[in-house]
């Protein structure tokens, strides 16, 4: 029975097929063409453009309302004997540096604690992720207010402890700033590196650390031979990732200090800020963040070099 | 494994993890209890002898009705609600149909082109700002939500067009040829099949995305001028402190309250905004 | 009616050419099996006859139509894939239908199709559920439900057993033939087991590095064995090849090994006879070889050494050694021997085969 009607039905499918269809999206090269088009208008405009953009008008006169004239690399001649800007470029250097090591080494460290089996892990993986999720410029207005000269609750706690007698000026103060500063970044930035790595490790099968141990290796051997070398990988994006936003923040600076006290804790962004917007002198401001543009992609390229060469060992 | 004895267990492992959680959710406890506390405790020097740090006896809504009757904090949080979704669900849109091109499509630059959205990837708003400014004022997008809307994708699409990339990648091709097969066309096995398949990828990207045009601050501050036009960050920023004073019961409020709907929106999705977060650093 | 030709089809990938001037005819109803060593080219072949694949150069006809710029929807067949491709977020029901929809069947009539295939092939009470709350031999049954309910012209299966138990295989094998002979629907099967394409096919393909070996109905291909690899490839466990020189003496061919001399039959001797005193390799099947019990003539026997004996209950298998020669027999499970013995092999002079050591085709 159900062989007849099925013969009969394919019969009349037969008739049914060949519809018109757009053959054009069949074609490989023309979907794709399609589908990348909405991106590339998006990019191509507010990024590409930009871009040359930001070039051009490094190279002329402009100010806020007032079309400049082309004045060559003038302008980069200016903020090379702007003392601001090399302590900018300095600070932007120590910043990177410290603050990477710093979370790279508590990121670790909270990462490798995690990877334990233990009650409640899940909510408190959930809960410390919150630093990073939270909008930095608010989470920073906390600490900017835990900060606070005159009614610090740090002061408070280290005065109770005994550590200190008077009260310490945390913002006020260069080096202490710079320092405040230092620990919002690696405090925001540590949940990112440890879920991160958590994620590296958790594909680093058990077994090899038990083979490790069997074959008598301690615990800190067996982390320095067998899980750190397969977490480099992971750790090299990580850091890539957190270096580039580091080297570019913005936020945390501008709220905390806005650059000083006495523009001691500019950044690339931050003074490019102040020159480009507060003062108008947008030619200017573009050079200072275009300045960004050689390291960002000196960054890059070493990175992606060293992540190829680990990846393919 | 065998861990060794009991106090090993607490020096290795409790009492660090313990002083991690306390440090990194402190300054939440911080918000939360400043948006409480009335102004008489809140400006206590640090060692006056009625410094009383984390309690209060008078719990005030004071700060909050402040916030709501004296400032446009509730439109600023309209305007973050409403850049925030619009610009992550251009992104997705972009980034879907870009992740799927690139993933499974073979057309000439191919490769290329999967570089060049990884570099776009990398590059900071910091870098265009201000030519960026210059641009949005001859579009005569200037201090209109539209600015942001249209300029959060660049830092968004790099990234859910690379996470798309991984989950397509993830997705066994038989499935859409079985489509082909089946009687659909390249774009139908796309719509029908591949992208409901992809859906916890989706999902991914979108959470990601949201929290980071909740977070974004350059550009808002850069667009946007007029008090009413700001979202949460800049609001806050900008309106919330005269000169040097600071207004901290209101400042801290508006932190707390901003940071709810990003958190709520988190709690709900943490497996996948988890799996975007180490799905965006995967190589 | 749906016949398949294909006409000097080659593939190429970068650097590999992975299908090389294939022509094959499959005719209307007819089970066709591709089979062959892993890379061989199997796969690449079914996947231009989807559609799947670009085609290098040649043609791919579908009735009489040449289908190569045809995109695999057009092209009205189905295909049932190693993985089954089952579509993970749709029920069983869906996935079935999905066809249909994409034709615009009215619902009634994709209702009625899903349930003729769902009672074909007992999958009646799995419809409401997803796929990955089915077992793997389920998940077998709802992919080809899947192909079935189109009723298309052809249908195309890569290796869709494989993914099954031992058990399950020879189950769902079974189940494959008896849908075919009542659907009768144009069939290219691809496997890699000789097994399963001698059960299946009507006629095989047997293919290596991209080239046809050879193509015929499984027995012609087990007797006539076109060349070395076929007859190799074909049955198991596989045919005995022995280096023999061929003499003539005393007005007679033999067939000289280094410890060993045999006759050929003198059915065959007429072919031989161009080869005399050349090298070639002798084939033999283990099925061919028993121990003699003294009846047989002394040309069509030779000693050979027990190395290991395997037992399999119905059959014994004997690895043995005539002289540097490893072969394998196999025999009646009432023989015994033990490792170490000497025996003396008899063969069917019938069912020997001869190949050209160096074209090693058939002689
Ligand atoms: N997309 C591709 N790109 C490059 N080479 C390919 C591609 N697909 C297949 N090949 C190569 O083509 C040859 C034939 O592959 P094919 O998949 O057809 O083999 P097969 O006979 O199906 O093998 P198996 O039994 O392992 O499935 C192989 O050498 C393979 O490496
Ligand atoms: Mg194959």
């Amino acid at each position: 029975m159900a062989i007849a009607t099925i013969g009969a039905a394919a019969r009349q499918n037969r008739q049914r097929n060949p519809r018109p269809r757009n053959r054009l999206l069949e074609d490989e090269r023309w979907l794709a063409f399609t589908l990348l088009m909405p991106t590339a208008i998006l990019l191509g405009l507010f990024i590409a453009y930009p871009f040359f953009k930001g070039v051009m008008l490094s190279l002329s006169s402009s100010r806020v309302g007032i079309e400049g004239d082309f004045v060559g690399l003038a302008n980069f001649a200016k903020i090379w004997n702007d003392s601001i800007f090399r302590t900018a470029v300095w600070n932007t250097f120590w910043y990177t540096a410290v603050t990477t090591v710093f979370k790279l080494g508590f990121g670790l460290w909270l990462a490798l604690l995690l990877n334990r089996h233990f009650k409640g892990k899940a909510y408190i993986r959930a809960a410390i992720l919150l630093p990073f999720i939270i909008p930095t410029v608010l989470s920073t207005f906390a600490w900017k207010w835990m900060f606070d000269p005159t009614f610090s609750v740090i002061n408070w706690a280290l005065f109770k402890v005994g550590l200190i007698s008077a009260r310490i000026n945390w913002l006020g103060d260069p080096d202490l700033a710079m320092a405040s500063i230092i620990v919002v970044n690696v405090w925001r930035a540590v949940p990112f590196f440890a879920i991160s790595l958590l994620a590296g490790l958790q594909t680093i099968s058990p077994e090899l650390q038990e083979a490790a141990a069997i074959d008598g290796a301690r615990p800190w051997q067996r982390f320095w031979y067998v899980t750190w070398p397969l977490l480099l990988p992971v750790t090299m994006v990580v850091v890539l990732f957190s270096v580039i936003q580091t080297f570019a923040d913005f936020q945390l600076v501008y709220v905390m200090t806005g650059g000083g006290p006495a523009n001691a804790t500019h950044l690339f962004a931050t003074y490019a800020y102040q020159i480009g917007i507060g003062t108008g002198l947008l030619s200017e401001g573009a050079a200072i963040s275009l300045a960004m543009f050689p390291f960002l992609l000196l960054i890059v390229v070493v990175q992606l070099l060293y992540i190829r060469r680990v990846e393919t060992r | 494994m065998i861990e060794g004895a009991a106090w090993r267990r607490w020096v290795f492992f409790y009492i660090p993890l313990t002083l991690f959680v306390f440090v990194l959710l402190f300054p939440f406890y911080w918000m939360l209890i400043t948006t409480f506390r009335p102004d008489g405790e809140l400006y206590q020097p640090w060692n006056s002898p009625r410094y009383q740090p984390f309690w209060t006896s008078n719990p005030t809504l004071d700060h909050i009705k402040y916030l709501f009757a004296e400032t446009l904090f509730s439109a600023w949080l309209w305007n973050t609600m409403f850049i925030a979704t619009i610009s992550t669900a251009i992104s997705l849109f972009c980034g879907v149909l870009a992740g799927y091109a690139l993933s499974r499509l073979n057309f000439p630059f191919a490769g290329s082109l999967g570089t060049g959205i990884f570099v776009t990837y990398l590059v900071p708003q910091t870098l265009l700002f201000i030519p960026l400014a210059d641009i949005i004022r001859n579009f005569k997008l200037g201090d209109t939500p539209w600015s942001l809307v249209l300029t959060y994708p660049t830092f968004l699409i790099p990234f859910c067009t690379w996470l798309m990339m991984g989950y397509f990648k993830s997705v066994p091709k038989e499935l859409e040829e079985c489509a082909r097969i089946d009687g659909a066309s390249r774009l139908q096995a796309m719509l029908y099949i591949i992208i409901p398949v992809a859906v916890p990828g989706i999902l991914s990207a979108g959470i990601f995305a949201f929290t980071l045009s909740w977070n974004e601050f350059i550009y808002a501050l850069v667009f946007l001028s007029s008090p009413e036009q700001k979202t949460v960050p800049v609001g806050v920023t900008s309106e919330l402190i005269r000169g040097d004073v600071f207004f901290w019961g209101p400042l801290m409020a508006a932190a707390l309250l901003g940071s709810i709907p990003v958190a709520m929106v988190y709690s709900f999705f943490v497996e996948h905004y988890v799996a975007g977060l180490t799905g965006s650093v995967k190589g | 009616m749906a016949q398949v030709v294909i006409r000097n089809l080659n593939k190429k990938f970068d650097e590999v050419h992975a299908v090389k001037d294939v022509n094959l005819q499959i005719n209307d109803k007819e089970f066709m099996v591709f089979v062959g060593p892993s890379g061989c080219g199997k796969t690449t072949t079914l996947r231009m006859v989807a559609g799947l694949e670009s085609i290098t150069s040649g043609e791919v006809l579908i009735n009489d139509t040449v289908v190569n710029e045809l995109p695999p929807m057009d092209r009205d067949i189905a295909m049932v894939f190693q993985n089954y491709a089952l579509y993970p977020h749709m029920s069983v029901y869906d996935n079935m239908a999905f066809g249909l929809k994409m034709r615009k069947f009215d619902k009634a009539e994709i209702a009625q199709r899903v349930q003729e295939a769902a009672d074909i092939l007992d999958i009646g009470p799995l419809l409401k559920r997803k796929p990955r709350q089915l077992s793997g031999g389920q998940r077998q049954r709802v992919a080809l439900g899947r192909a079935i309910v189109r009723h298309p012209q052809v249908f195309l299966f890569d290796e869709p057993l494989s993914n099954l138990d031992a058990k399950l295989r020879v189950q769902m094998r079974v189940e494959l033939k008896k849908l075919h002979n009542r659907l009768g629907t144009t069939a290219i099967y691809v496997t890699h087991d000789q097994v399963e394409a001698m059960t299946l096919g009507d006629r095989v393909v047997v293919m290596k590095d991209g080239l046809v070996q050879q193509v015929g109905a499984p027995l012609e291909l087990y007797n006539r064995p076109a060349n070395r690899f076929v007859a190799g490839f074909i049955g198991s466990p596989a045919m005995n090849f022995l280096p023999v020189t061929l003499a003539d003496t005393d007005g007679s061919l033999w067939a000289v090994g280094p410890e060993f001399r045999v006759k050929p039959p003198a059915a065959m001797a007429g072919r031989l006879r161009g080869h005399t005193g050349k090298a070639v390799l002798l084939g033999i099947r283990p099925e061919d070889l028993r121990v003699t019990n003294g009846a047989d003539p002394a040309d069509h026997t030779f000693e050979a050494t027990v190395e290991v004996t395997e037992q399999l209950g119905s059959e014994i298998l004997l690895d043995l050694t005539a002289g540097p020669a490893p072969m394998v027999a196999s025999v009646e499970p009432t023989v015994t021997a033990k490792v170490g013995d000497r025996l003396r092999l008899a063969f069917n002079p019938d069912r020997l085969h001869v190949f050209d050591s160096q074209t090693e085709a058939s002689i």
